[in-house]
């Protein structure tokens, strides 16, 4: 028997694309078509489920609330773990370890524990449906992710980098930002890309602190589906366009993302 | 310019880094950091640079108390074991770096960086990053970057360490023309007596934190001021035995008698002797040699030098000669001791007694 060394990596990657072909597929199809018959490519190709999204504001809202959000978390998480990661890298202090790994258990609650307190707390406040409640809610979980990556990256760079700079005359802050966010640009594209991936596919948070005006895409696309009836070409439509954030986001750092997810630790 | 090491201690929670120290270094000499790894040596320049506080005592810079400032306000340089620049520069801006916050005019940076450059033979690279570049350019790159300043200390922490044999003969007959004439206090850490005695100048011997001899190179290589310092400054490791001297012979722990050495006045008594391992040799170098027999261990050829080590009374002895000795492992080798030139140390380990 002839080997075929192809043959086995093609099936597998054909099913992993089977459904994105198919969401994507059934997102130029009109409703009745995806209901009525079972056809592999579009009969009567139409655009009218995109022009939709982009034209009704209860739809690109969505978007733009989501985005909204994601932004100031992946902003909110990097500028805050910068400096931890920093101090978890370059110094020994008190329980420093202790510390650290505490930052992961962060990670393990499941978002639904924190549903609650947030919501009382941010109505409380007044924060509620508004995007940066939902970046704060982020946060929780995106900051130690953020720490624990940026760490592994800053831990890389010898401290003999650090201090080439001070005796060059650089004062901490110029050599913080001058050499050394240079220096691990690429750590700090894992991270926020880490950031984004987390927020952005977040829904039981997001949905649970908006109401309304922060209303994000995910949650639109569900109370969709039911109020209106099936339409499934408009919601194959919204799904496309939610995986194409994410696929930009991936090019960039794609040389990166398998160091980001040993932590910066390879 | 000199710089002043006054008592200076350096502790980390219940660690003693740096044992009490005192050191002068003038200006223009080159100092030489020898000790094992973990010695101190980096320790030492970190409070020499001021990238370090000591826990007590006080560092001097001519004539100004410059314990509490810190390194950016102290015109010092620094290379590193590592090839440390910074990576996003380019080698230009990596040699350029100390000058651009030193804030000087453009023209000036230009005329500086082409000389470092020149005297490093980097000109050809100014426009690549450190990544580009073999690990015998990267550190020519941060020693450019030393020497464009003009620092009043450059301390270089094991420069060659790093870099492959050819590199690193290449740098090392550079190194000393490279400060020549500039006057600066240059401190050199190795981990290697060869290089210590290649460079000559002045060297401190850190053994645990503590110094333990400082003094010109050839000085306190010929007479170690106790056995700690003849082992720092040995390599292969020095020879050493417990003996009895008694009139004009000595006796080793396993009955074996040497004559005694002629030149070295040591009164009888029981001391430590150590002989390096060139000095001990296959072939009878005077007349009146004495003799070792022990079971051959291992025998290292180099080419034209012969290494053995070889088992003495429970000891582990190294021999070290020119030409090739190919000793076999298990024989009972017989070599040849030139105790004229072994060193005596007393019950404190205190030499009594050396060659002429």
């Amino acid at each position: 028997m002839k080997r075929v060394p192809w043959l086995v990596p093609t099936l597998y990657i054909l099913f992993l694309l089977l459904p994105i072909y198919w969401l994507i597929n059934m997102s130029f199809k009109t409703t009745n078509e995806i209901l009525g018959s079972f056809t592999l490519w579009p009969r009567n190709f139409t655009l009218d489920n995109y022009v939709k999204i982009f034209t009704d504001p209860t739809w690109y809202n969505g978007y733009i609330n989501s985005i909204t959000y994601v932004l100031i978390n992946m902003v909110l998480s990097i500028v805050v773990a910068l400096p931890a990661a920093y101090a978890f890298s370059r110094y020994r202090f008190l329980g420093d370890k202790h510390l650290f790994f505490w930052l992961l258990t962060n990670r393990m609650a499941p978002a639904a524990v924190f549903a609650l307190p947030f919501l009382q707390l941010y109505s409380a406040v007044g924060l509620f449906d508004t995007p940066i409640a939902v970046a704060l809610a982020h946060t929780l979980f995106n900051i130690p992710l953020a720490v624990w990556i940026l760490e592994g990256f800053m831990s890389g760079v010898p401290k003999e980098l650090d201090e080439t700079a001070y005796v060059d005359g650089y004062s901490f802050w110029g050599f913080f930002f001058k050499i050394f966010v240079p220096t691990i640009a690429a750590g700090i594209g894992v991270a926020a890309f880490f950031c984004f991936m987390f927020s952005w596919v977040e829904l039981l948070l997001a949905k649970t602190l908006t109401s309304v005006a922060a209303k994000p895409i995910a949650a639109t696309m569900t109370r969709t589906a039911s109020t209106s009836g099936y339409e499934l070409g408009l919601l194959a439509a919204a799904g496309t366009l939610t995986i194409v954030p994410g696929a930009i986001v991936i090019y960039f750092v794609r040389n990166y993302i398998a160091k980001g997810f040993a932590l910066g630790r390879v | 310019m000199s710089l002043d090491l006054k008592n200076v201690t350096k502790r980390v929670g219940a660690d003693t880094h740096i044992h009490e120290t005192s050191l002068r270094f003038e200006d223009g000499s080159f100092n030489i950091l020898l000790g094992t790894t973990l010695s101190g040596k980096t320790s030492l320049m970190q409070l020499m640079a001021g990238l370090d506080r000591p826990s007590s005592g006080e560092v001097w810079f001519a004539d100004r108390n410059v314990t509490g400032i810190p390194v950016q306000k102290r015109n010092v340089s620094m290379v590193y074991q590592q090839f440390i620049n910074y990576p996003n520069f380019s080698v230009y801006e990596n040699i350029a770096s100390p000058l651009r916050v030193a804030g000087m005019a453009q023209a000036e940076i230009d005329k500086r960086v082409q000389q470092a450059a020149d005297l490093l033979r980097l000109g050809p690279m100014l426009k690549r990053r450190p990544s580009e570049l073999s690990g015998g350019q990267q550190q020519r790159t941060a020693i450019a970057r030393a020497l464009v300043k003009d620092s009043d200390m450059i301390l270089l922490d094991e420069p060659l360490a790093n870099l492959d044999y050819k590199l690193r003969e290449e740098l090392r007959d550079e190194l000393p023309k490279l400060f020549a004439g500039r006057n600066c206090i240059v401190v050199y850490a190795t981990t290697e007596p060869t290089e210590a005695l290649l460079f000559g100048g002045n060297t401190v011997l850190l053994h645990e934190g503590r110094v333990t001899q400082f003094g010109p190179t050839s000085a306190i290589y010929r007479r170690p001021a106790d056995l700690t310092s003849a082992q720092v400054f040995s390599d292969p490791p020095i020879n050493t035995a417990k003996v009895m001297k008694k009139g004009d012979q000595i006796t080793l722990e396993n009955k074996v008698t040497w004559r005694a050495p002629k030149a070295a006045r040591v009164p009888d008594g029981a001391y430590t002797i150590a002989i390096r391992p060139h000095h001990i040799t296959p072939m009878q170098q005077g007349r009146e040699a004495s003799t070792i027999e022990g079971r051959v261990l291992v025998t290292e050829l180099s080419g034209s030098e012969s290494v053995v080590h070889f088992d003495m009374n429970g000891q582990t002895w190294v021999s070290q000669s020119h030409g090739i000795h190919p000793f076999e492992v298990g024989v009972t080798a017989k070599l040849f001791v030139d105790v004229d030139q072994g060193f005596f140390f007393d019950g404190e380990n205190r030499l009594i007694g050396a060659a002429a």
